[in-house]
């Protein structure tokens, strides 16, 4: 059966790991590639890297990293953070990334997914979506959260999927942070409309609301950082809980 | 030497660096003059059939495939070629393994199929030796080879399908062994000693 993943996202400034709350008091927090080694063998079933470096000297630090990165992890990785381009894409996946996620870049040109999926296959290509509840809908921002584009979630993660997208990796600005529990009914809303894959992102504080995220968020994944990072809740322990909650899971 | 057989549809730094992390010799190449000098071949693949197709014949290496008689294993989109005919753009296939690709359904299950999925071994087979039944590999795909007598390990999403195959010198995963932990790793040993004999698990 299908199992249900767990995803761990690590945050990576200038090629190291940094760990904070809303990129505020961001603290160095290692080595990337020792840290997501650690992930692989406590359980992780794949990872995803965020990179929040602001300069223009970015690419110069990702594309060895990730590298690094590939030589050493035996199970599927995401890159994201900042990519506008095929080219830049093709970067990344030909030095051993398995997929890219896409955000602002995908809302300003939608038509890169398509060339994307089209050079690439769908299964590399990540649509990420940070979603902000406005009434009893979902308005999609992009900049990092920093500009509400007006578009709605829902029909934005409809498009993503017909453009050829593989999956979509959905955070909840309302709940990113908290710790208070996932969005579900946006999760559920959305997962019941889209034929791809979604990654659950944004709220997760206990074992008790990953689980929540897939029964009743319909979440196929789900994504986490501070609480791996600051070890609140061990991969094991959660994926056991998931799956003494009937829930399938790689253990 | 294993060659990796270079196409534009190949996730090759993946292969690569699982073998380099086995310390087997390879080349990474798409000339049929060096495949001739391997000992095995690995066939990786994603993307679209009809563009990978497309790709192996601009370098005579689909004719190389359906010829060779040395060990091939074929990874994702390389095992669904070995298949026959697929709908996906109507591509003529290599069809070295008899059967034919099919679509997972969206109206039973979200596409593509994707994540780790638990595989049952249906028949004794080397390529499967030292991995317990029901074992989780990383899968990625819209597209599969239905269960038929050339199925050595079986696996279920909307549909059952075909998780390794083998027929003739050919055998191949629908998963990606390279991106499947300690588990993939050990089929890709066991690829290995097929092709090298014994147990070694290091080749120069």
């Amino acid at each position: 059966m299908l199992a249900k993943r767990i995803i761990p996202c690590l945050d990576i400034k200038n090629g190291r790991t940094v760990k904070g709350v809303n990129f505020e008091g961001l603290v160095d927090a290692g080595d990337p590639v020792e840290l997501a080694g650690r992930y692989s063998e406590e359980g992780a079933d794949e990872l995803v890297f965020l990179d929040i470096t602001a300069t223009n000297e970015k690419r110069k630090t990702l594309v060895p990293l990730v590298r690094d990165i590939a030589r050493q992890l035996r199970i599927p990785f995401t890159v994201g953070g900042g990519i506008g381009s095929v080219d830049e894409i093709a970067a990344l996946l030909q030095v051993g990334a398995d997929k890219v996620s896409l955000n602002s870049s995908i809302v300003r040109d939608p038509e890169l997914i398509t060339r994307a999926a089209d050079r690439f296959g769908s299964q590399c290509i990540v649509a990420a979506v940070d979603a902000k509840r406005n009434g009893d809908s979902w308005n999609v921002y992009i900049n990092a959260g920093q500009k509400d584009t007006g578009l709605d979630a829902l029909e934005w993660c409809r498009e993503v999927a017909d453009r050829g997208a593989g999956e979509i990796l959905l955070t909840s600005m309302d709940r990113d942070g908290t710790k208070s529990g996932f969005d579900n009914e946006l999760l559920s809303r959305i997962s019941d409309a889209v034929p791809i894959p979604l990654i659950a992102s944004g709220g997760a504080g206990t074992i008790e609301h990953c689980i929540d995220a897939v029964t009743v968020g319909h979440s196929d994944a789900v994504l986490a950082a501070s609480i791996f990072h600051f070890r609140e809740i061990e991969i094991a322990d959660l994926k056991q809980a998931m799956h003494d909650a009937g829930i399938p899971v790689r253990l | 030497m294993i060659a990796i057989i270079d196409y534009k549809a190949g996730n090759l730094a993946s292969v690569s660096n699982a073998l380099d992390r086995l310390m087997a010799g390879y080349i990474i190449t798409n000339r049929p003059d060096n495949l001739d000098n391997a000992d095995a071949v690995i066939f990786p693949g994603v993307g679209h059939a009809g563009s990978a197709m497309k790709d192996l014949k601009q370098n005579g290496l689909d004719v190389w495939l359906k010829q060779t008689t040395k060990p091939v294993l074929g990874i994702c989109l390389g095992m669904q070629l070995f298949f026959e005919t697929t709908t996906e753009g109507k591509t003529d296939t290599l069809g070295v393994i008899p059967g034919r690709l099919e679509k997972f359904d969206s109206s039973k299950g979200k596409v593509p199929h994707m994540g780790w999925n638990t595989v049952s071994i249906r028949k004794k087979h080397p390529l499967m030796a030292g991995i317990a039944p029901g074992t989780h590999f990383y899968h990625v795909h819209s597209y599969f080879a239905p269960v038929t007598g050339h199925t050595i390990a079986e696996s279920a999403y909307s549909a059952p399908f075909t998780a390794a195959a083998a027929y003739k010198n050919y055998v191949g995963v629908q998963f990606h062994p390279e991106k499947s932990g300690s588990a993939g790793e050990q089929l890709l040993r066991n690829f290995l000693n097929m092709v090298y004999g014994g147990t070694r698990t290091t080749m120069a």
